[in-house]
This record gives C-alpha cells, structure tokens and sequence, in this order.
C-alpha cells in the first residue's frame, strides 16, 4: 500500500508542472489566442530560474525570474500576433523554437550548476495520517500552489466581472470591441499572464523536480500542456485533473517497470501518448459539445474596425 | 506616435522584399551574437553562407539535408493553406523510414532478380508508411473531431518509441553485438547517388519533380484550388460545394505521403539502416521552411536551402570557430520570427500620427 | 495568402539573383577543399623546417562538454592532454553531433581541416567513421565502444564493469532495505554488463540483495531520470546506481535521504550527504598511448583496446565517510585484485536469472561474451525490454 501511496505523491509532483502551463495556456486560450510557443517559454524560463537561483541561492527568485521570462516572451508573441496580426501558429513555432535554440546559447554556462540541498517538506501533523499524509502532503509548496492557480482562475473566470470580460473576448472580440472593452490590451495581459504561468512551470522543473541544468530539459512537456487545454475543455479543474493523469501516467510506466511487468519498456513508454490520444478521441466525439466549450475566436486574428 | 494602417491592397514590393528583408535582420542580429561571443563576425558569416555552398561537395551535402526539407514543407504548405495543422510529420518521416527500411531489409538473393530496381518499392513503401500514420490522424479527425495538432503531435512520440521497439527487438541485426541496429542495407538497396564520390542522390530530383507537381496541383488544377478556398474562407468553400472532408483527407494523405518519402530516401540513402537516430528533426524544421518560404513551392526550395546553410553553417561554426551549437536554432528561430514581422508591412504601413 | 503567379516569378528571379551571386562568390574562394579526394593536406615540409608541424587533433562528442558525465570525462582528458604534449598538438572538438548522416559530414570536414587523428567517442559514429577513414587513408581514426576497424581505423573501451562491480561491493554493504534500484540507460550490452557486474558486487558482500532495473530509453534526460529513480526508491530500493549521464539520480536520492553513487565523473558535489562513491573513466592513460604512438609514427589500425582498473582507465573515488572501514577495506581488496590481474569479475560460477549457469565453475568469459552480454544475472528483477533472456 505504501508504494501505492507514494505513486500518488510522485503523480502530484509530476503533474504540476502540466498543470501550471496548462492553466497559463487556458489564460491564453480563453482570450482566444493559442500560443504554440509553450515548449519555448519553458525552457527560457527554465534557465532563468535555474541561473537566478544558482547565483542567488533562493528558489522563489528562481521562480520570478522563471515567471519573468515567461511573460516577456509572451510580450513579444503578443505585439506580434496582435497588433501585427502575424499568423497565430506560425508565430507560436517560431517562439518555440526561438526559445529552444536561445535556452540552449543561454544556458551553457550552467551545464555542470548544482543548487545545493534541496529542502524536503512536510505540512506539519497532516503529513503523518497514515497513507493520506503520505501521498498527499508531503509536497513542495508549489504543488500546492497549482491547486490554488486552478481554483483562483475557475472563480476569476466565472464569478467575476474581469473574468466574465475575458470570456466574451474569446467568444467575440467584435462584440466586446463594440462594447467599448479595450480587446487587444486585455489579450495581452492574458498572453502575458500565461506565459508568467508557464514560466512558472518551466522554472519549477529546472529549480525544484530535477534541479539541473539541461538542454531541452522540457522534453515536451509544453505541448502536452497545450493538448491539456483541449481535452480538459478549458475549463481549470479538468486541466489539473488532465495533468496528473498525464503525470501518473508517466510515473505508472516507471512503477511498471519496477514491478517487472513483462511488456517492453519503449510500449510502456508510449502509454502517455497514446492516454492523451485517447482521452482527446472521447472528449471530441460530440462536435457541438467541443463547440459549446471552444472559445469561438481562438486563433482568428482580430481587427478592431475592420 | 506610430501606427499600423491597412494597405488597401497588398503591397507587391513588400513582399518581395519581406523575406530579403528578414534575412538582412537575422543577420544583423548575428553579427551581434558573434561580436558578442568575441568571434569576428565576417568568419562567422563566412561559415552560414559561404562554406556551404563553395563547392561540389558541399553543394552536395547541402541538397541532402535541403531534400527532405523540401519534400515535407511541399506537403505541410498545401496542409496549412487548407487550414489542416499536421504537426507530426515527424512521425509521418519515422513511419516512411520504417516501411522502407523494411523493404529494403528484404532484399537478398530471394529478390535479386529486381537488381537496382527494388529501390522503387522501396520509396513507395516510405510513401505507404507515411500515408498511414497521416491517416490515423485523419481518421480520428474525421469521425471524431479529434483535433490534428495534438494527435499528430502525440502520434510523433508513438512513432519513435516504435521505431526503438523494433530496432532493440525484432529488427536488431543479430551480429550487430546486440547493439540497437537493423542490418546495413544491402548495396543494391541504396538510392542512386548522382555523381561519384558524393552524397547527392536522386532524392533531390525527385524533390525538384515534387515543387513542379505541387505547383501544378495548386496553382492549375481546381482541386488545389478548392484545397486552399477551403482553408481561406471555409463557409464560402461549403457553400460552393467545396468538401472540407475531403480537403482533410487529401491534404493529410499527401503530406504525410511526402515525409514518408523523405523518410525512406533518408533510410535508403544516407543511413543506409535503421537506428533510434532516424528521427532528425526534420518534420519540425519543415515547418519553419514551409512558413518561410510563403507556403509557396518555389518559395519553400528557396527556403529550404537557407535553413540547410543554417545547419550545416551551425555545424562548422561550432567546429572551426569553437561557437555553440544552439546559434542554429537561434538564427532558425529568429529568421522565422523577423520574417512574421516583415510580412504584416505587406498589408499595413506604418504611419505617424494619433493611433488608437 | 495566395501569390499571384507573377509575383512568384518576380521572387524567384530576384532570389535565384541572390543566389547566384553568393555562389559565385563562394566558388570563386577555393580555400580549402574539404573533398577527400585531396591529396594529403599536410603541411609541406620546407628543407630547414624548425619545428614539426603540431599534430592537429579532432574529437567527436555525441553530448554536450558540459553533461558532467561520459562527454565530461572524454573533454577533461583532451584538455590533459594539451596540457601534457604543449606545442606537439594542437586539439578541437564538435559537440552534440548526432549518431546519423550528419556524422559523416562532421568527420570529413575533420579531416579537410587537417586533423590527423580522429576520436569519435560514441557508438553510433561506427558507420560514418568507416566510411570516411576509407576516403582518408592517411588520418587516423579512433572509434569508442564500437567493433569494425580497418587499416586506419581501431576501437576502444574502458571496462566500466570494474566500476560497476566496485559500486555494487560497497552498495550491498550499506544497504539496509537489501532492495538496490538501477536506473537504466539503453539497453544494449555494455550497460546490461554493467547492471550485472553491480549486482554481482553486491552480492559478493550481500548474497541477500535484490535489483529493480528501470528504463529510461535516454542517456541523458534530467526528468526522465529524477521519475526514473523516485520510483525506484518508491519500491524499496535504498541505494541508487545509475548508467545514465547526469546526476539527477544522485539528487533525487539526496532528496529522499537514500543513497547514490556518481556515474562517469566525480559526482560528489551535487549531493554530498547521499554520494557513496563515484565511478569514474579515465581517458588520460589511453589518450597519452594512442598520441604518443601517433607522434613517433608506431601508431597501428585495427585491433580494439579495453582498459580498465589495470591500466588506471577506471577508478572508484570520493568513498564517503561513512562507509566502514571493513567495507572499504574490502573494496581496496577488491581494486589491488584487479590493478594486478588476480581478481577476474567475469568468471564462473555466475547464473542467471532463470537458475541456469552461464559460466561454469571457474570458466572465464572471453571477450566475445563480454562484448555480447544480453541476460540478467540471479539477482536481478524483471526482464530485459524488448528480447534478451
């Protein structure tokens, strides 16, 4: 049982980072743009906290710093995509890639960093319940904090007004064009507080779950978050649900291993995938239910006046 | 203050002269980095834009690495212009590799009567392989509105796990040491080279055959044309009767058919075998070259070219003048992003004046 | 974005401009010909030459110096050995070159660049390397972990098995849960070798351990392994062995209080308190045989070299000081054995995981069994991915 247990706790570590750039991605997404450069704001802001942290020695600077990157790049994909009205996607790729090749120029003084002791924590008492202290409170606080983002965003986006404005540019930018609301600076901050987000999670990975420096250390992670969005129907609580299903998924595999499953490490390795594949295949299935829940606008340029 | 106004029609100058443009950028920006690095900058563009094209041999490199960047980016440019986002060529390369490979592993003295000539199943196999993969994402599409980015995407991790399952298990040469390896292909396999001594293939004719095609499919046969109305203005394309079913799975199967066959020429020719190390980035970088060279096919040969001078030009910065390896992605992604910019000045000026 | 015909020609005639003009200008500069077909690009030797022309040297990294692991160790002996011939060579190396085609245009740009000697430090460059030392048959080639040589071309490896076993001696020592966890790389023979010789080790102390094995399909991947070792010690395992490439392993067991040991490098600064020992490679004593036979001319192609604790390529270090002294008194045993020959890891009885002997009392594996180790030993958990025993 006890190994179960920590199966969960290891879900809970993993998934968060998932979760936090699936929620700055659903920020994005419900101002209707899609911002493809995902994978690139990780990994930026993965070596920004990472160096702020190796230099400094805090990990909540690494964190700003992390949350920093992220939302200067998404600055500059934003300018692009919305007042230049560039090509959403092709714009996004060029982010990724950017910041790919860029972490890695960055980063390669840090190659051989170390951050010292990572500190290990326990909520006081909750953390000794048999079993339930064990795979639930033995997290680091961010874990935590990703909770707390999905919970904060699902009340921001519907009980209150700023969030129910957000909404409607998503649905109809024309509309709330019409309606007076300034569309392309709210699309920006949403741009820009999802790439904050997601650079959270880039610097959460690189300061907190494996606390070294690599290149390409994101491995993928930024585009499972964007397939979060879509299957989770962009809706917050579904994303943090998809993420730890995408990170048990992949410590499942691991655990399989362990227990000398007899199916060969590269398919059990495929599980996550093909989960995502699947998950995506039966939320799909009802064309209006996706409709209903798709933002209307996303990745349509919008032209105020036009 | 500036602003951006619309053109009241797209500027014809500008976008001629968008992509020279965002080259100029890019390079300026460069020159920068190597100042930066403390390298002279002249040696450093000496190496992206003279080393690779100075003479037969590294003419000859370069059209290896351009070919499949070609092959793929032609396909991904009708899938784009219809609005279908095959994001997984990748794995649509992997796939075409793995049938050809297959194919190739055949041959022996059972099949000897084919000679040279088992090189056509071979590519046909690679376009079959990729087709498939393609398909699947199609199919999920179709019947159940699965979006393609993320299948296509998913399915590129699917495909090289597989690719790895096949070459440590039932592929795996057994005199290779247990190493993960098929065999070497037999010599007969190989695809043809073009001259003696090099590397070029005729992969590159093929490609060139491709961008007519292409051209021709696009720009002359309505079929291309109701492909891209589609994908411009998908109500006005139902109304005219225009299938976006059948757009999907036209623009699916013939993208995913050319990596398959960038696959297959790549097993087939420069690796001759199969090995985890298949999957080159390919897929991806077409992407970029299909974007960059206007989803156009004389755009994307253009493009194509630059982005192999990039590479290789990464490769000999790093290895004459001690510069990173990651300055290829950099200038990759730069050039992408500069060009995006550029293009908005072919439908906006920039103006002074009171802005919104 | 449809472009009317007409522009396109426009374009194309202006770039296809373009185009020609910066190759005209490039063909125009024949510098150097990085054609193999050259004849020997050395420097020619005036009759009153001062100096020899230094020996111009190339290595081929398949990751980046930095990854503190395999790539790490082959940089730090090319550095010594700068340091150590001066001005008879002079050295440079690509980094993250890929094991495909495109290895094959790194080494000939090598060798048109003058380099004489060329070390290509991972498996997958066999084939590309081949292919070139026979376009080039007056530069040497160095090919690691690989088994085709040829006239200008020889292989070799270092036994990182003794590395593995000495692990696993102090390992079975100090675990307390007789539960070991291995993080896996690829796997193919060496590392299979690897997780074998450690498990033997260990039981040499510990007849009682047990070791889980886990996948990663990656050298080097900092996520993939942090995951990899926190369910090994999720399932018991209190001592860590890795055979990838970064320390993420090692961290990973700082964090939960376990121990781990440093793998290809010395690992002990990224978690003290958890680093048992590192098993380390030393390229010094096989780059210093492979120039030296390069420079006075007795350097010969074929052949496979394999070194290990004898020749000083392989080495156990930084023991933490908490081992006991008993234990690391068995260790010192264990490394004089092998510095002289007396003690052979490879050697009968060993059986496998399904109870039937591979080799017999007293039998000694060859290195075709050495080179061809596709089983578990007893003692291991699970099975081998994808075939094998």
């Amino acid at each position: 049982m006890e190994s179960f247990a920590l199966l969960i706790a290891a879900t809970l570590n993993a998934g968060t980072v998932l979760a936090l750039a699936g929620l700055g991605l659903l920020i994005n997404e419900r101002a209707g743009i899609v911002n493809l450069g995902a994978e690139g704001m990780m990994l930026v802001a993965a070596i920004a906290g990472f160096a702020a942290t190796a230099t400094t020695g805090s990990d909540w600077l690494g964190f700003a710093a992390g949350m920093g990157a992220g939302a200067l790049m998404a600055a500059a994909f934003g300018v692009l995509v919305i007042w230049l009205n560039t090509n959403q996607y092709a714009t996004g790729l060029a982010l990724s890639l950017f910041g790919s090749g860029f972490s890695a120029f960055v980063g390669i003084g840090f190659a051989q960093g170390k951050l010292g002791e990572r500190a290990s924590f326990a909520v006081p008492g909750l953390a000794d319940i048999p079993f339930v202290g064990l795979a639930l409170f033995r997290q680091h606080p961010m874990v935590y904090v990703a909770i707390g983002v999905a919970a904060t965003l699902a009340w921001f986006l519907y009980r209150s007004r700023a969030g129910l404005v957000l909404r409607a540019v998503g649905e109809s930018p024309e509309s709330a064009h019409a309606l007076g609301y300034p569309v392309r600076r709210i699309r920006l901050a949403a741009v820009c507080a999802g790439g904050a987000l997601c650079g959270l999670a880039g610097s959460y990975l690189s300061v907190v779950y494996s606390p070294l420096w690599m290149e390409g250390m994101v491995a993928g992670k930024g585009w499972i978050a964007l397939a979060l969005t879509t299957f989770a129907t962009w809706r917050p609580a579904r994303v943090l649900l998809g993420a730890y299903l995408f990170g048990g998924v992949t410590m499942l595999q691991f655990y399989l291993q362990g227990q000398g499953v007899e199916v060969a490490s590269q398919f059990l390795s495929m599980l996550p995938y093909v989960a995502t594949i699947v998950v995506l295949v039966l939320i799909s299935r009802n064309a209006d239910f996706i409709r209903i829940n798709m933002p209307a606008s996303i990745g349509k340029p919008f032209h105020p006046g036009a | 203050m500036l602003r951006l106004e619309a053109r009241p029609q797209p500027s014809k100058l500008l976008s001629l002269v968008s992509p020279l443009l965002a080259l100029v950028l890019t390079v300026l920006i460069g020159v920068a980095l190597f100042v930066l690095l403390g390298q002279n900058p002249l040696r450093g563009l000496q190496m992206f834009f003279v080393e690779p094209v100075k003479s037969l041999y590294a003419l000859s490199e370069l059209s290896i690495k351009a070919t499949p960047l070609v092959l793929i980016a032609l396909g991904l440019a009708v899938c784009f212009r219809s609005n279908v986002w095959n994001i997984g060529a990748e794995g649509q390369f992997v796939l075409g590799a793995m049938a050809a490979g297959w194919v190739a592993m055949q041959a022996g003295p059972g099949l000897a009567w084919m000679g040279r000539g088992i090189v056509v199943p071979i590519l046909l196999a690679g376009v079959l392989g990729g087709m498939t993969w393609a398909a699947i994402v199609a199919l999920l599409r179709d019947r159940f509105n699965a979006n393609e980015i993320l299948v296509s995407l998913m399915l590129v991790y699917v495909a090289e796990l597989l690719l790895s399952y096949l070459v440590y298990g039932p592929w795996k040469d057994p005199k290779g040491y247990n190493f993960p390896q098929t065999i070497t292909f037999d010599a007969v396999t190989q695809v043809p080279r073009l001259l003696p001594k090099l590397r070029a293939n005729i992969g590159t004719l093929i490609a060139l055959a491709g961008v007519g095609a292409l051209w021709i499919f696009m720009f002359r046969i309505y079929r291309g044309f109701a492909l891209q109305v589609g994908g411009l203005a998908p109500l006005a394309a139902r109304y005219a009767g225009f299938s976006s079913r059948s757009a999907l799975w036209t623009t699916l199967l013939l993208s995913g058919g050319l990596a398959g066959l960038a696959g297959g020429l790549e097993a087939a020719g420069p690796l001759g075998q199969l090995t985890p190390h298949v999957p080159a980035g390919y897929g991806f970088a077409a992407i970029i070259v299909a974007f960059v060279g206007r989803l156009h096919p004389v755009g994307i040969v253009f493009s194509a070219i630059l982005m192999s001078m990039f590479y290789i030009g990464g490769e000999l910065a790093q290895s004459r003048l001690g510069l990173p390896k990651s300055l290829t992605g950099v200038f990759q992604g730069l050039l992408l992003f500069t060009l995006l910019a550029c293009d908005t000045l072919i439908h906006y000026r920039l103006r002074s004046g009171k802005g919104k | 974005m449809i472009q009317p015909s007409k522009r396109a020609l426009l374009k194309f005639t202006s770039l296809s401009v373009v185009a020609a003009a910066t190759a005209l200008v490039g063909c125009s500069k024949k510098e150097e010909a990085p054609a193999p077909v050259a004849a020997a690009p050395s420097a020619p030797a005036p009759a009153p030459a001062p100096k020899p022309e230094p020996l111009k040297i190339a290595f081929a990294y398949v990751g980046p110096v930095g990854d503190g692991g395999w790539t790490f160790a082959h940089d730090n002996a090319r550095k010594a050995m700068e340091k150590a011939f001066g001005d008879k060579i002079v050295t440079s190396y690509v980094e993250k070159v890929p094991e495909a085609a495109d290895a094959e245009r790194v080494f000939r740009d090598m060798v048109g660049q003058g380099n004489k000697l060329i070390f290509g430090t991972t498996f997958g460059y066999m084939e590309p390397m081949l292919k070139v030392a026979a376009d080039s048959k007056d530069v040497k080639f160095e090919h690691a972990t690989g088994y085709k040589q040829g006239d200008n071309m020889r292989t070799y490896d270092s036994r990182t098995y003794e590395g593995a076993y000495m692990a696993g001696v102090i390992a079975g020592g100090m675990t307390k849960s007789n539960t070991l966890g291995v993080v896996g790389s690829i796997p193919i023979p060496e590392v299979i070798r690897n997780i074998d010789s450690f498990t033997l080790g260990a039981q040499s102390v510990n007849p009682k351990v047990k070791t889980k094995v886990v996948w990663v399909n990656t050298w080097y991947d900092t996520a993939k392994e942090t995951e990899a070792a926190q369910s090994l010690i999720n399932g018991g395992a209190d001592v860590l062995f890795q055979n990838t490439d970064s320390s993420a392993v090692l961290q990973t067991a700082g964090k939960n209080k376990k121990w781990a040991f440093g793998w290809d490098s010395d690992m002990t600064a990224y978690a003290p308190e958890a680093h048992l020992a590192s098993a380390v490679i030393n390229w010094v004593p096989y780059y210093t045989k492979a120039i030296g036979e390069a420079l006075d001319g007795s350097w010969k192609g074929g052949g496979h070299t394999w070194w290990g604790v004898k020749e000083g390529a392989i080495d156990i270090v930084s023991i933490n000081d908490k081992v006991p002294a008993e234990l690391k008194d068995k260790l010192e045993k264990v490394k004089a054995g092998l510095k002289d020959g007396s003690f052979v890891i490879w050697k009968g009885p060993i059986v496998g995981q399904d109870g039937k002997p591979v080799l017999k009392k007293d039998e000694l594996a060859d290195d075709k069994f050495m080179s061809g180790i596709n089983f578990y030993v007893k003692g291991v958990e699970g099975k081998l991915p994808s075939g094998g025993k």
